[in-house]
């Protein structure tokens, strides 16, 4: 039989100690949320709700199906950035259903800064653009915002992942056949008046919207007109004389139901292009996670019993179980959709890089999306596995997973360190979805490790200057790299910085992966050509 | 006895009247109109005959159709039910010449008894006490003017021809004479055809007795206790009880005496009802017989243990009575409430469209429902409004009226609004408790029972928002069923939030009232949030609409029926309304209704006083829409110019809410915002 038999003893003290340990870091990630969530200061959001303005999260709540899913992204970008004064990067993005489809929003929060760009908002206004674009996806932009945030013009307007690459985007995934469309709530200012005049199709908020390529101060200042904002590009001008918007809505509220309308009227089909299965939730309690998975992330457990707690059924089809044992592949089912396993079971050796190209190959050549379990701290070195030829067996996976067209979705539930991130999926390979366990670390290696390289070298230097390192001077040498790695390799540095899609609770995987595969299959599945595999 | 009946009427009357046959094994046959097609009386007969469209006086009024309906099914009699042709002397006769047994007394007991005058003249020669009237065939103004003076104040006009309230004025001061006396004699004209009045003096406040009656071919006649009508709205009775509280046996007794005499002044055959009052002093005074089954029936048979039915169909058949007088007696109490379609607050509107949901007390020893009318039915404009009869009995009044109150808080009504609420209230009140009332009851104690909207309470918000959830998960559900993926998790994990727990938000008004609530998942519970009251909620089942909910310390249940508009909450006896308020929608109905002049319910418009183009001012009345037969005015809800009138007299308006008027504001509207 395929399912698989757990032997985790949820009594013992071990697992009582993880559990609790998981716990409480659960706990901070979902109070940090809540904390960004709130978007700008109490102050800001009573000014918004005076406008007669619905704050960002109530739109999303109010534009999706009532009671749909909203799988959000990046939810602490810029986290402890700004002295922690740009939350969630001033923007909403994520995946709701809208009519039924499930379509990508882009909510500006004007509370936050006026809603204006910083680095950190370009890239997750970019990010999400991605994600659409991958998935085909369609897109709602609700937007609310004062435009690039000019202090920091440098960062976010020339380079090509800056500013202008929004507009690029909603140009190209529109000629793809992706729905572009616009909800002007507030501010489109020079560069943003691009948002609506660049989407299929839009709707303005009366009093709210406007949009101009040069707002009433620069209009004065460049041809003395004097003139208000709402006469220069408010709805009425845009509606009746210009053409830039298509729909007038009286209020939000009644700008989201013609959004919805718009979505209806999409015609947009999903092509499954996988055979279902019936869903079978798992033998096992997702919470369970929290007691298996031991904090120290160099010990060592199995991590089947992951996958039997994220599984349909926790039933598992294990491909090659037998060799190359320290990467689990396999498959298995997911709300009834079809996925490949990828997971470490420990360090990559040639064998267990040779069995995951060949199982990448299998579900490329079935069409079944991959789902990478990351927790890996790299392939083996050594005199042995070198001349063994660990580098050609381990291009051959990262040649299999870079190439891949099927459907990628990764989670990093534990080590992300040096060559193992790229074997198994990490951000620089285009998985569609990346999220993070927060228990989760990721550095080109081990603050450890790095700290000992380093103090290798610099002793060398030292020798060969004939100067004395003592054992206390070089702990001093040490102490600050660890320090640094550990820092910059804690998911809530990594996530403030978009390396991720978000942190999530372990215990909802299952759920996180499933609306993430459901969304994936919304872009047919292609065929794989692989690269050369060097043999 | 019979082997086939028809029965010329409809509603829960038809339907009690085959339940008898049934039991007797005499085959049925209904008749029915357009608008009852599919009925429940239809539905219950053996057989079922359409008879013409859904207006009565082509339908259930049109004995040629009913006739030719008996003729050709075979059946060899006609009950008539009450209402419609069951006290009408020439459908009598009809089915006498067509060789049809019509189930009631002879020919002229009925027309004598159904003229008010006829019947006073004929009482009076019987020496059954009457009140001081004018019972004159000169219908002349001087005549009646006159007679008004020497019958002296107050005084009540009422139709001869007449019945049910309908016709009838009462007059306090002689300058209103002429006017009263002229639209009473319109009234009747419109309703009977027939424009002859009679004058009383008005007793103020009497209470209002009946003694059912029962007479067989053979000559024998019996009574079967008297029944208390007196509490009344406007002359339609509302709540009856057998026996009379309150009453001594010398006035028991002389009612049953005057009521035999009535009975023996007409021959009479059947079953009857013969009707008084009493006055303050207690004094007793005949007002009119009935020479039909009543409405109210039920309590005489609960007190008495009889089938009324069964014995009209044992004399029509020619048998004996049943029963000797000294064999029938009267036990126990019971208590009839009549339930209606229509809204005491605003009036008593009757309230027509679909029964969304019925649910009526369950039947027991000592509760009975009749009813024609279930889930799913309709309520008419066409016919009266009644959706069913509660009768419940105890040994004692006392145990009735806890029956009642019981049997009132099961019954849940949605769809249309009912009177369940108002009869509750007066069930409850303690003049009525104690027997102290009279027909003025319900006017005296008006303030005591109008339903004002009770704030809802956090169980009945606790309730209502879980439904809706559980709701949106079952809606989701199905909905993802029809697609290719049966168990996608968008459809299936309801409210699902990264790092967040799924929360729902509802907007709720009742009344002027508005009410957010808030539901957090916790896992398998729920916290619950509304102003300062926060409640865990441990689990929730839902079965069909019961939906049970358990609390730290204690469960609750109730019924949750959701409309396109409102949420009805039935929790612990009480009915509450709440309007969910739709985020997306608000911002557009707001600006629609403005202005807009709506049929409050489907009827006919019987005039239109304005012209197109013309200037009207606030309350100027421009549409009457007669509708459950009574006049509705739309009235201009602000001053503007009349810019289209979509019905003309005559026309019927077939739904409720259908724009009658159009109006423009003559001033500038303050809302410039009007655009697209």
């Amino acid at each position: 039989m395929n399912q698989f038999h757990s032997t985790v003893d949820t009594r013992a003290s071990v697992y009582q100690q993880n559990h609790a340990a998981m716990l409480t870091i659960v706990d901070d990630l979902k109070n940090k949320v809540v904390e960004s969530g709130a978007g700008g200061g109490e102050q800001a959001r009573a000014k918004h709700l005076g406008r007669g303005k619905l704050l960002p999260r109530v739109r999303i709540d109010a534009l999706i199906d009532p009671g749909s899913p909203f799988l959000e992204f990046s939810q602490l970008a810029a986290y402890g950035m700004y002295g922690n004064e740009v939350p969630c990067a001033g923007m909403v993005t994520g995946i709701g259903r809208v009519n039924g489809v499930e379509c990508v929003i882009v909510a500006n929060d004007a509370t936050v800064k006026g809603g204006t760009y910083y680095p950190e908002t370009v890239k997750k206004h970019l990010r999400a653009q991605e994600i659409g674009r991958e998935n085909r996806l369609p897109c709602i932009y609700l937007v609310d915002s004062g435009g690039a945030f000019l202090p920091k013009q440098d960062e976010v307007f020339p380079d090509r992942e800056h500013f202008g690459r929004i507009f690029y985007n909603q140009a190209t995934m529109s000629a793809m056949g992706i729905p572009q469309l616009a909800v002007v709530m507030g501010s489109c200012t020079a560069g943003g008046a691009y948002v609506p005049a660049m989407s299929d199709e839009s709707v303005i908020v009366r009093n709210q919207g406007t949009i101009f390529l040069g707002g009433p101060p620069l209009v004065k200042a460049a041809t003395g007109e004097v003139v208000s904002a709402e006469d220069l590009g408010g709805a009425d001008v845009h509606s009746r004389r210009s053409g830039v918007t298509d729909h007038y809505a009286r209020n939000d509220a009644h700008a989201l139901e013609i959004a919805r309308r718009m979505v209806a009227n999409l015609n947009h089909h999903k092509n499954l292009g996988v055979e279902m299965r019936p869903s079978e939730e798992p033998l096992y309690a997702a919470e369970e996670l929290y007691g298996l998975v031991p904090t120290d992330l160099r010990k060592p457990y199995d991590v089947r019993e992951v996958i039997a707690r994220i599984v349909d059924g926790s039933r598992f089809d294990e491909f090659k179980a037998l060799y190359g044992t320290s990467l689990i592949t396999g498959f298995a089912h997911l709300y009834g959709y079809p996925v490949g396993i990828i997971a470490n079971n420990g360090i990559l050796f040639s064998e267990s890089a040779l069995k995951g190209a060949h199982f990448i190959e299998l579900c490329c050549q079935r069409g079944i999306p991959l789902i990478f379990l990351q927790n890996i701290t790299g392939f083996m070195v050594g005199s042995k596995y070198e001349a063994g030829g660990i580098a050609k067996d381990g291009a051959k996976l990262v040649t299999a997973v870079a190439c891949a067209k099927v459907p990628k979705l990764t989670v990093i539930i534990g080590g992300s360190f040096g060559a193992g991130n790229y074997g198994m999926c990490g951000r620089a390979y285009s998985p569609r979805f990346l999220w993070t366990w927060p228990n989760a670390r990721i550095s080109v290696m081990g603050g450890e490790q790095a700290a000992a390289v380093l103090a290798q070298v610099r002793r060398d230097n030292m020798d060969a200057q004939g100067k004395a390192w003592t054992v206390d001077d070089e702990e001093l040498f040490k102490a600050p790299i660890r320090a640094q790695y550990e820092a910059q390799g804690h998911p809530y540095y990594a996530t403030a910085r978009l390396w991720d899609d978000g942190i999530i609770d372990p215990a909802d995987t299952r759920k996180v992966l499933g609306l993430g595969i459901s969304a994936a299959l919304n872009a047919p599945i292609e065929r794989t050509p692989f690269g050369v595999f060097r043999m | 006895m019979f082997e086939k009946i028809l029965i010329a009427n409809r509603g829960e009357i038809a339907c009690r009247i085959i339940h008898t046959a049934r039991r007797l094994g005499v085959r049925t046959v209904a008749v029915y109109s357009s608008a009852d097609a599919g009925a429940l009386h239809t539905r219950q007969a053996d057989e079922a005959v359409w008879i013409g469209p859904s207006p009565s006086n082509q339908s259930y009024l049109n004995s040629a159709h009913i006739i030719a309906a008996a003729l050709s099914t075979g059946a060899q009699a006609i009950h008539p039910g009450y209402g419609f042709l069951s006290e009408n002397a020439d459908f009598a006769q009809a089915c006498a010449d067509a060789g049809i047994v019509f189930i009631g007394p002879d020919v002229n007991a009925i027309r004598v008894m159904g003229s008010k005058r006829e019947a006073k003249i004929l009482m009076e020669r019987y020496a059954v006490p009457l009140v001081p009237g004018y019972y004159g065939a000169d219908q002349s103004e001087e005549q009646l003017t006159q007679a008004a003076r020497n019958v002296g104040l107050p005084l009540i006009i009422k139709a001869s021809a007449g019945g049910g309230g309908r016709g009838m004025r009462i007059v306090r001061d002689f300058a209103e004479f002429g006017s009263a006396l002229a639209s009473a004699q319109r009234e009747a004209q419109s309703a009977f055809g027939d424009p002859a009045v009679l004058l009383e003096r008005y007793v103020e406040n009497p209470r209002h007795i009946e003694v059912q009656i029962f007479g067989d071919s053979h000559g024998n006649l019996v009574h079967l206790f008297e029944r208390d009508c007196s509490l009344q709205r406007r002359h339609q009775k509302v709540i009856e009880e057998a026996p009379a509280v309150l009453l001594s046996d010398i006035q028991r007794k002389h009612l049953f005496t005057a009521a035999l005499e009535a009975g023996r002044a007409v021959n009479y055959i059947g079953a009857g009802t013969v009707e008084f009052i009493i006055d303050q002093a207690g004094e007793v005074f005949f007002i009119e017989m009935n020479t039909r089954l009543q409405v109210e029936h039920p309590v005489t048979e609960s007190v008495t243990g009889l089938d009324l039915v069964e014995w009209q169909l044992r004399v029509g058949a020619g048998e004996l009575l049943p029963l000797g007088q000294d064999a029938i007696e009267c036990r126990g109490h019971a208590i009839e409430v009549r339930v209606y379609a229509e809204d005491p607050s605003q009036d008593f509107k009757p309230s027509t469209g679909l029964l969304q949901h019925l649910r009526l007390p369950v039947p027991s020893p000592h509760v009975r429902v009749d009813t024609g009318v279930g889930s799913q039915d309709s309520v008419t404009p066409f016919y009266d409004a009644m959706i069913a009869k509660i009768i419940t009995a105890g040994p004692t009044r006392v145990e009735a009226l806890q029956q009642m109150t019981r049997a009132l808080a099961e019954t849940e009504i949605v769809g249309v609004t009912g009177n369940i609420a108002y009869l509750q209230k007066i069930v409850a009140h303690p003049a009525y408790q104690t027997g102290g009332f009279n027909t003025h009851f319900v006017e005296d104690v008006r303030g005591d029972l109008l339903p004002e909207p009770a704030p809802a309470p956090d169980v009945v918000l606790m309730l209502a928002a879980m439904r809706t959830v559980v709701g949106l998960a079952a809606q989701a559900k199905t909905e993802a069923a029809r697609t290719a993926e049966p168990a996608s998790p968008w459809a299936g994990l309801t409210g699902f939030r990264l790092n967040t727990p799924p929360r729902f938000e509802f907007h709720y008004g009742t009344g002027d009232v508005h009410i957010v609530v808030f539901l957090t998942q916790d896992r398998a519970s729920w916290r619950y949030t509304s102003g300062s009251h926060t409640e865990s909620i441990e689990a929730c089942e839902v079965a069909g609409q019961v939906v049970r909910l358990t609390l730290p310390m204690r469960t609750i249940q109730g019924a949750v029926i959701s409309t396109p508009r409102e949420i009805h909450v039935f929790y612990a006896g009480d009915h509450y309304r709440l309007e969910p308020v739709d985020l997306l929608q608000s911002g557009e109905v707001a600006e629609e209704v403005a202005g807009k002049m709506v049929a409050p319910m489907p009827g006919a418009v019987t005039a239109v006083m304005v012209k197109v183009g013309e200037q009207v001012t606030r309350g100027k009345p421009l549409l009457v829409l007669e509708a459950m037969k009574i006049e509705h005015t739309i009235s201009a809800p602000f001053d503007g110019i009349v810019t289209e009138i979509r019905f003309a007299v005559g026309e019927q308006v077939l739904a409720e809410g259908v724009e009658l008027i159009k109006l423009e504001p003559s001033a500038p509207a303050l809302d410039a915002d009007s655009a697209s």
